[in-house]
This record gives structure tokens, sequence and C-alpha cells, in this order.
């Protein structure tokens, strides 16, 4: 099993860097091995492909990306490349249906050590707005866990490699920008800090244009 | 081991050479000038000739698979600036259809069409064919907005990174009486002249370069290393007649008419990125942008050279 999992997490990567020739540009944040929450801007089921991408090997393996059940438990490729070739930590997205909450099963997650890509968005975004507003798991879970350094990433152009409803992708060039590491402070409100966390990744992308150097 | 080989071992020697000595020079300026990686140029200069060796050793590799190494080589390259040119235009969700075809139907038909050496169809396949299907398919999905530009753009990406690039491996078709089996090694003069007309253009520039030659366009190309590096490279490009079917004066004047193209070349590419706001096309290659930034020259010199060998020189 461990070898067709790290045959799949090879093709993966490889396929990955054929369509996007995806380059990761750390700015404010070095590639280490502090245990982070990595939030990132949603538009593609690819999203968190592209950041495990260019997260060196190690750091990888002790990443894990939090996504929806709904999606990922639908058929047995989406089941094996989801649980174990990514190792998702899954989330109910039904208000109802949901036995656990969310922050709970993320901070399970953070409890046994490994570092976490999530989308704060909730959803992926088919605006033309650059950001959905964020939902408040982010301050939630950092609040339950403070000591964990949250890092924005800003993914540019795979929206335009492909858009929601085409089943070919066209190859175009992206990147993965990280930011600098941030923290709740001990006294901020929850909207303000959401504020300053979406305005911390926008501030990525202006930046992140694949092409220049 | 045959002509062709033995003329092409020589001309790596030369090569491997050249970058051996450039590699010292890299090394000792990085020593004696920026042992700390602070000097900017020079970082950069070592950067270039790093990229110069991986470029040289895959190049070897695929003359060493013959035919289909070549055009597997070139298909890729193509493959990888139609990747960058579509990433800075202004395409839109209603091309997707038109783009996915550029990719995964012209690019390999075209390829093929070289590869079963139809000469009749891949010099016109993507003038005609492509160019009418394209802007159909982005039609049919209804978005006129901007639609001349957006179609022009695309029909633009596939004649410069694909049906241009696609000219370089189609000269290995080429049948010159006398010169059977060594059509590999126009492959290389051609390159080997681009290149060199680059490299020696930065390195006259740098040394003498006083008035810019297109200031708008490209800052740092100036009037003395255009005449220097033209001059240059036409004499490499007529020293290395032994490899080609040519005479000396012949070798000399194609080398001329090669280096021109790359220079007005690299200024086309040059406009378009100005027009796209960056300064490269990508960031594949460590110190040289991306593909396209090393592919510009050969771009426009490679179906020049091609037509005027096939005209004077093959039977087919």
């Amino acid at each position: 099993m461990t070898l067709v999992r790290q045959v799949a997490t090879t093709a993966i990567i490889l396929f990955a860097r054929f369509i996007t020739a995806v380059r990761g540009v750390w700015q404010g944040s070095e590639p280490t091995f502090r245990q982070r929450i990595y939030f990132a801007n949603h538009t593609s089921h690819g999203d968190f492909i592209l950041i495990w991408t260019v997260l060196p090997n190690q750091l990888r393996q002790m990443t894990r990306p939090v996504a929806g059940s709904d999606y990922w438990l639908k058929s047995r490729v989406r089941r094996f490349i989801g649980c174990d070739v990514f190792n998702a930590v899954l989330i109910d997205r039904g208000q109802e249906s949901r036995k656990q909450a969310p922050v709970d099963i993320m901070t399970e997650a953070l409890d046994t050590g490994a570092s976490l890509i999530i989308f704060p968005e909730g959803t992926r975004n088919q605006t033309d707005e650059p950001l959905l507003p964020f939902r408040s798991g982010l301050y939630h879970l950092s609040k339950a866990r403070p000591g964990v350094e949250l890092v924005p990433v800003w993914i540019d152009n795979l929206n335009r490699v492909m858009p929601k409803g085409e089943f070919i992708p066209v190859p175009l060039i992206c990147s993965v920008t990280f930011g600098a590491p941030m923290h709740v402070g001990e006294t901020e409100d929850k909207n303000d800090f959401l504020a300053r966390a979406r305005s911390a990744l926008i501030s990525l992308s202006s930046k992140s244009t694949a092409l220049s150097t | 081991m045959n002509q062709a080989h033995a003329d092409l071992l020589t001309l790596l020697a030369g090569i491997a050479g050249i970058l051996v000595a450039a590699s010292l020079i890299g090394y000792v300026l990085q020593r004696r000038l920026s042992p700390d990686g602070s000097n900017a140029v020079i970082e950069n200069l070592n950067a270039r000739i790093k990229a110069w060796w991986a470029m040289v050793v895959l190049m070897a590799i695929a003359f060493i698979g013959g035919r289909d190494g070549v055009i597997l080589l070139f298909a890729f390259c193509s493959f990888a600036a139609l990747r960058e040119f579509i990433t800075l235009t202004n395409v839109r969700r209603a091309d997707h259809w038109a783009l996915a075809a550029a990719f995964f139907l012209v690019l390999p038909i075209q390829y093929y069409l070289v590869w079963v050496d139809w000469y009749g169809l891949y010099s016109m396949f993507i003038p005609v064919y492509a160019f009418l299907l394209m802007p159909i398919i982005s039609a049919l999905r209804g978005d006129t907005d901007h639609y001349l530009i957006r179609v022009a753009e695309v029909q633009w990406a596939l004649m410069i990174c694909v049906f241009c690039v696609s000219h370089v491996p189609a000269l290995l078709s080429l049948q010159i009486p006398g010169y059977e089996g060594r059509n590999v090694l126009l492959i290389a003069f051609l390159v080997a002249v681009v290149q060199l007309s680059d490299v020696l253009q930065y390195v006259w520039g740098k040394l003498l370069g006083r008035r810019k030659i297109a200031p708008f366009l490209s800052p740092s190309k100036t009037v003395e290393g255009f005449i220097g590096g033209i001059i240059s490279a036409t004499l490499i490009g007529a020293g290395l007649w032994w490899m080609t079917p040519f005479s000396i004066l012949q070798a000399g004047l194609l080398a001329l008419v090669i280096a021109l193209m790359g220079f007005f070349g690299g200024l086309v590419m040059s406009a378009i990125k100005r027009d796209r706001g960056v300064k490269d096309w990508g960031h594949i290659i460590a110190g040289h942008g991306g593909f396209i930034d090393r592919l510009d020259s050969v771009i426009f010199s490679a179906p020049i050279f091609f037509h005027l060998v096939r005209y004077w020189w093959s039977l087919t």
C-alpha cells in the first residue's frame, strides 16, 4: 500500500508540474519544520495539490489538507486519493448531519503534530471577487491552539487552468506564494482578526504574478 | 562511427571547452568580486553558465537519440513555450476548448506531421487549418468580448511556439545530395550560431556598449553589442562550414541571416513582454527566465533557415 501511495504521490506531483510548472515563492516565511496552519484562497479542487507540490518532501509528509467529506468520500478513486494519498482531515460540511464540530476535528489533527492546509472561504470561489468572506473556523482554531503559526498562501492562476465545469486542464504557469506567519492577538476580536487574515492573504496576490522574477 | 558523429563530437568538444572556460572564469569572478553572492551581475552570469551546461547536455542526449529524440525534445520545448505564452494572454473561459485543442491536438499533430515527413501538410497545417478551427471553437461558446484580440493571441501563440519551433526538427527531413545522414548537424549549426550570437551580443554590449539600439524595447541591447555580436557570429558560422553542406562564404551568409533574424526575433518578443508588463517569460531555467527567453531568437531564424536551405540545397 505504501508503494502504491508513493507512486500515486509522485504521479500527481509530476502531473501538477507538467500542467502548471508551479513554483513556490517564500515571501516572509521559510519552509521549516514548525507546525503551521496554511490558509489559502480556494478556486479549484487542485488547490491543495499545488501547495503540496511546492512543499519540500518532509514538510509534505507532515502536512494534511482539510477537505469536505461530501466530495472526497464520493467514489473509490476520490477516497483513495483523499484519504490514502493526501491523508486529508475530512470534515462534514452539512450543519445537520455532522456528529463533531469541524474545529474539534482540526484541533485533534493538530494535536498529533500535523500541519494543516485550510481554505477559510469554506467553498470554491466562483465569483470575480479575489476572495470570499472568511468563515470563522480559522479564528476558533487559532484560539484553541494559539501556539501554531498561521501562514497565508496565495495560489495564483489555477482557476484559469481548470474553470468549473471543464474536465480538460489547460496548461498555464501557476505560482504559490507563502506570506509572513501571523497569530491571533490576545484581545483581538473575531471580525478584526478575520479581516486582518483576509487582507494578509489578498496582499500576496498582487505580488505573486507568476511570470515576473 | 560515421562522419556525422565525428563532426558532432568535434562541435560538442568545442562547446564543452568554451563552457569549461566560462565556468572557470565565473568561479574566479565570484571568488574575487562576489564571495557572499551580493554581485547580481556575476550571480546572473553563473546561473546562465549552469543553465548552458544543462541545455548542452540535453541537446547532446537528444542528438544521440537520433531523429525521434530531436523531435521529442523540440515538441517538449514547444509545449513549455506555449504554456508560457498562453499564461500571458487575455484568454478566458470561452477559449478553454480552443486552448485545450491547441495543446492536445494541434501541437501533437504538427510534430507527428514533421515526424512522418509530410512537408505539404506541416508547412501549412497551423496557418490554414488551425487558424480557421480555433476561432470557430471560440465563437461557438458565444463570448464576443475582446473576441478578435483573444483569437489573434492564440493564433500568434501557435505560430511562434509550435509552427516556428517545429521547423528546427524539420531540418532533419531535407535531402541534400552528398550530405545524407548528417542533417542533425544543420540543427547544431543553427542553434550554435543563434545562441553564440546572443552570447556575443551580450559580451560585446557589456565590454563596449554605449549607444542603446532599442531603448523602449530592450534597454540592455546596444549598437556596439549588435554589430560586434552579428559580425562575430557570422565569422563563427563561416568557420563552422566543415559540418554543413555549404561553402565557407555560403555558411557565413546563412549565419548572417540567422543572426539577424535572431536579433529581430528577440526584439519582437521583447515588445510582447513589454506589452504584457513582464520582464521574463517564465522561471523555468535559472538565470534565463523562461523557455521563450532562450528560444526567441531560434524561433524567428528557424523557418527562414529551413526554407533557404530547402530551396537552394534540398532535392525535396
